[in-house]
């Protein structure tokens, strides 16, 4: 038997979603920091992606429990990220493109 | 299996302590959270890789964010056109499941046909798996390893939705099957979610 709960009205997240897209594309010509646009475009990929979990698929209206399954992966790729952080403390490095730059080209 | 689940293969076992609608959609849902890892793991390496080089190309001036952006509106259009689909069979409209399903599907396939375009202008520039004209070559690696992952879950989310189109049009889903639809919803509605962190992290970001 389905569980019966209040359907959301899914034409107002349509156009929360489409709002918030819009938003990000705006975001990338603004000139802020760098760092400050890559925080706000987080933030509202994030915002997006819980509107579509809570709202689409219907999360907001399931167990807890399952909530936590579906946000576990989350926090695992949060751990990887830190994981990989000692890896990124390192010297930057050239990635093999295949266009050199004048200075390398002209080096010895 | 059981004798007594062979002799009343009607009965389910027990009911599902997470989703009390039906087994699969547990199972869905922890194939979701799996698949989400994969994703997680390849945007982090994403992250990891391009952190640590020095020559890798801003996404936004390279790749059309026009038409990524347009992509991305059709894939929200068709997340909405699933819940109408699912909430046209779980009030027995049958007609409006059939029409919001194939107009799901149109959505996915367009999408598809978007990303073969922008993957045949990419490799007409040069961009490819081991080649990068506009700097690392692990940028090209990391953008067709990425979005194809992502279309390979477009095309099969296509594929999942088209079988249940057909078995409506041949008569065989009723008010009954619901479930079944809210299961395949839930998938077509991770592969937008997925695209919407694919966007921002490769695109935008």
């Amino acid at each position: 038997m389905a569980q019966v709960h209040k359907q959301p009205n899914y034409i107002a997240i349509f156009w929360w979603l489409l709002a918030l897209t819009i938003l990000e594309i705006g975001v990338i010509f603004t000139p802020l920091a760098r760092v400050l646009i890559a925080i706000l475009l987080v933030g509202l990929a994030l915002s997006k992606a819980s509107l579509v979990a809570m709202y689409l698929m219907h999360l907001k209206f399931e167990l807890r429990t399952l909530g936590l399954i579906a946000i576990t992966p989350l926090l695992l790729c949060v751990l990887l990220v830190f994981a990989l952080l000692p890896d990124l403390s390192g010297t930057p490095h050239h990635t093999g493109g295949t266009s050199a730059s004048p200075a390398e080209s002209s080096s010895p | 299996m059981s004798q007594e689940a062979v002799l009343h293969p009607e009965i389910e076992p027990a009911e599902s302590p997470l989703t009390p609608e039906s087994w699969g959609k547990l199972g869905m849902w922890i194939f979701l959270a799996a698949d989400a890892m994969s994703f997680g793991a390849l945007l982090a390496g994403y992250g990891a890789l391009r952190y640590g080089s020095t020559d890798w190309p801003h996404p936004s001036s390279v790749l059309g964010v026009g038409l990524t952006a347009f992509m991305t509106f059709l894939l929200i259009c068709s997340s909405v056109t699933m819940v109408l689909a699912l909430a046209g069979i779980q009030r027995g409209d049958m007609t409006g499941l059939r029409k919001f399903l194939a107009l799901t599907i149109l959505g996915g396939v367009s999408f598809l046909g978007m990303q073969a375009f922008e993957w045949t202008h990419l490799i007409r520039e040069g961009l490819g798996l081991t080649s990068n004209p506009w700097g690392a070559s692990l940028f090209g690696t990391t953008f067709f390893i990425i979005t194809g992952f992502h279309g390979a879950h477009v095309t099969g989310g296509v594929i999942y939705l088209s079988c249940y189109l057909i078995r409506s049009l041949l008569g065989g889903l009723t008010q009954r099957h619901a479930n079944e639809i809210e299961i395949a919803a839930l998938y077509w509605h991770f592969v937008d979610l997925v695209w919407i962190l694919v966007f921002t992290f490769v695109y935008l970001l």
